[in-house]
């Protein structure tokens, strides 16, 4: 079978992830109605990718943490009690099945107690660091790895993680720097055990312990609302996560201001590191897109956007290690949709390089009439509806700004009426508005 | 040889900046000029950054740069260095938000085109807002934020200035990742800038300097 799948072609693999999706494995349907309600999504975002026309636009409604504040409670109260969190999500899913083409489960809402375990320092959450009525948990950029530390991550990345980078971001394996390298372990190993015996270091692996049994509790549950909500007929579409090496080095390891002065004090590093990261990012996005139904991997995007850097720049440090995880993925018949918050005008002539029909970008503020000019022929698009109308605006207001994005945008195929990013709170009406646009103005026959 | 040591910063040679930096604090040089003319310097990275020549990376290495030699000179400094200044602004992460790369880039822009600036950083209370204006009589408030809780953090922070009794006295001026003017009108905010450059033609005319 491994032979038989590495023998396909990039389409006919995708073709086979693609029947996969459309007949998932393991699923009982609620009802026949159900069953036909899935294909026909299914096929709506696969007709989408490959800029073919279905019987209309697909529609993916902005929602993040949403349904928790919908069901009248909050992101700190679901992230720590699992029966909250199924009941809102399923709350959301019942009352908007009609208005839904894909439903995404709970697994972007971290269970509280496990990061708590592992007294995680690299994002604050409700309660913890921020304001327990915020509506979102937020990265604290910092300089996790230092300048000199280069050459041991390109070395040995899992020895950096474990040894160096994991100690600083989880307060409770701040002893692991006693552990010795992995691949030090003796013939007959006798000293190597040593470091296992420190108190702090056993609190640590301790603390790994609980955040992994509280985890399978919380997956039990965000498994058992996804399963429901495809038996009643809702694709998912998220399967996989996966970033650009820059923006894991300039988020998580380096921070801005780190890595912007390595573009000048030290790039061949810089390059170096980002190859090194590359295809961890491709083969941890592959494994996800294999264990889930839908052959797409979300690549959530920051530091290319317009302004961060110049053109030379973009071409230079961020779009060749970008690319080739991008094209990584779809060389194994996988769906990436490239999620460009801010903006990416300036872009538009770098990206339009990849294959036709391989990708899907999904634009925050980029000219949605100019992106259609530049890659309507060669890349599906989504995006655009802003978060501030979803919130502020009314359904009337939604509806006309989504008419005008569909004009733009649906012509020929190629579009997911979806947000430029996703809300938490807001009413209701605004978002089935947002579907009543898409039936409505996004037929195709 | 001034204008040289400006151009130098404001190309970013780094080594020659600092060499510099060094013989003319050994020739016994006024350092409030090497100060003078470092703030040139970076007057001239504001306008390459307004221009679209220059981007982040530039804005921070500038900094950086800038850090450095001023480390060099605060040694030899006689007095406190006080520059002329078209205004005063206070500028903050709205509460509930974290994010400070844009704030910073405003901060940075605002300072460099002569405005004294109060930056409060990231997750500010909106008491922290009014306390800071009234201290220091800013005519105006920068309300920076990322995310879509910014939203009602913004609307809080310009009621809360309101409430002071300071709103008539203040301009607003708010942006960042998901705002735009639809969240301006929502907050009730003076104006939208979608940028730093944005931001300084705002601050310039509000105190009749553009």
């Amino acid at each position: 079978m491994a032979s038989e799948w590495a023998e396909l072609t990039p389409e006919e693999k995708r073709e086979e992830r693609f029947k996969r999706w459309l007949s998932p494995q393991g699923v009982t349907f609620s009802s026949p109605k159900a069953e036909k309600a899935y294909k026909e999504k299914v096929t709506r975002f696969a007709s989408a990718f490959q800029l073919k026309e279905a019987d209309r636009i697909p529609c993916i409604l902005p929602v993040s943490n949403y349904p928790a504040y919908y069901a009248g409670t909050d992101l700190r109260t679901v992230m720590y009690d699992y029966d909250k969190l199924s009941q809102t999500w399923l709350k959301f899913l019942h009352d908007f099945e009609g208005d839904l083409d894909t439903f995404i489960p709970p697994g972007l809402v971290p269970p509280g107690k496990s990061l708590e375990a592992v007294d995680y320092k690299l994002y604050k959450w409700p309660g913890r660091g921020i304001s327990g009525n915020t509506t979102t948990y937020q990265c604290v950029e910092a300089e996790y790895m230092k300048p000199d530390e280069y050459d041991a991550l390109i070395k040995d990345p899992s020895n950096f993680w474990l040894r160096t980078y994991m100690p600083r971001v989880f307060g409770a394996l701040k002893a692991f720097p006693q552990l010795p390298p992995l691949t030090s372990f003796e013939e007959i190993a006798i000293q190597s055990f040593v470091p296992f015996g420190l108190p702090d270091v056993q609190a640590g692996f301790q603390a790994l312990l609980e955040a992994g049994r509280e985890s399978l509790k919380w997956i039990a549950v965000v498994g058992a609302i996804a399963a429901e909500a495809t038996a009643a007929g809702m694709p998912g579409i998220m399967s996989g996560l996966a970033k650009a090496p820059f923006d894991t080095l300039g988020d998580t390891l380096r921070g801005t201001q780190g890595i912007m002065m390595d573009m000048f004090q030290r790039p061949e590093k810089l390059h170096e590191a980002m190859e090194r990261i590359a295809p961890l990012a491709i083969e941890a996005a592959i494994s996800a897109a294999n264990a889930a139904a839908a052959p797409v991997v979300i690549m959530p995007l920051h530091k290319g956007a317009d302004g961060f850097m110049s053109g030379k720049q973009y071409e230079t440090f961020y779009w060749p290690t970008f690319k080739k995880v991008i094209m990584a993925l779809v060389n194994e018949g996988i769906v990436p949709v490239l999620f460009a918050e801010g903006g990416y005008n300036t872009r538009l002539e770098v990206i339009k390089e990849l294959p036709k029909a391989s990708v899907a970008w999904w634009f925050d503020q980029t000219d949605m009439a100019k992106a259609k000019k530049v890659l309507g022929d060669r890349a599906c698009l989504m995006g655009n509806v802003p978060t501030s109308l979803m919130m502020t605006g009314t359904p009337k207001e939604v509806k006309e700004h989504c008419r005008k994005l569909i004009e733009v945008c649906a012509p020929g195929g190629g579009y997911i009426l979806s947000g430029g990013a996703n809300i938490d709170k807001g009413p209701p009406e605004n978002l089935r508005a947002m579907m009543e646009a898409a039936r409505e103005y996004g037929t195709y026959k | 040889m001034s204008g040289d040591f400006a151009n130098l910063l404001a190309d970013l040679k780094e080594d020659e900046v600092l060499k510099l930096t060094k013989e003319r604090i050994e020739s016994g040089e006024d350092p409030m000029k090497i100060l003078d003319d470092s703030r040139e310097g970076m007057g001239v990275v504001g306008k390459r950054f307004a221009g679209g020549e220059y981007f982040l990376p530039e804005l921070v290495f500038s900094g950086e740069l800038l850090k450095q030699v001023t480390e060099l000179v605060k040694p030899h400094l006689k007095q406190a260095v006080e520059t002329k200044r078209l205004g005063t602004i206070v500028l903050g992460t709205v509460a509930g938000d974290i994010h400070d790369i844009g704030l910073n880039i405003v901060d940075f822009m605002l300072d460099v085109n002569g405005f004294e600036v109060h930056n409060l950083g990231v997750d500010v209370p909106k008491e922290k807002f009014v306390d800071k204006v009234k201290e220091t009589k800013a005519p105006i408030v920068g309300l920076s934020g990322f995310l879509t809780p910014a939203f009602d953090s913004m609307k809080e922070t310009v009621e809360a200035i309101e409430k002071a009794g300071l709103r008539k006295d203040i301009k607003i001026m708010i942006g960042g990742g998901q705002m735009d003017d639809e969240v301006r009108k929502y907050a009730k905010a003076d104006a939208f800038g979608k940028d730093a450059m944005a931001a300084v033609a705002l601050a310039k005319q509000w105190v009749g300097a553009s």
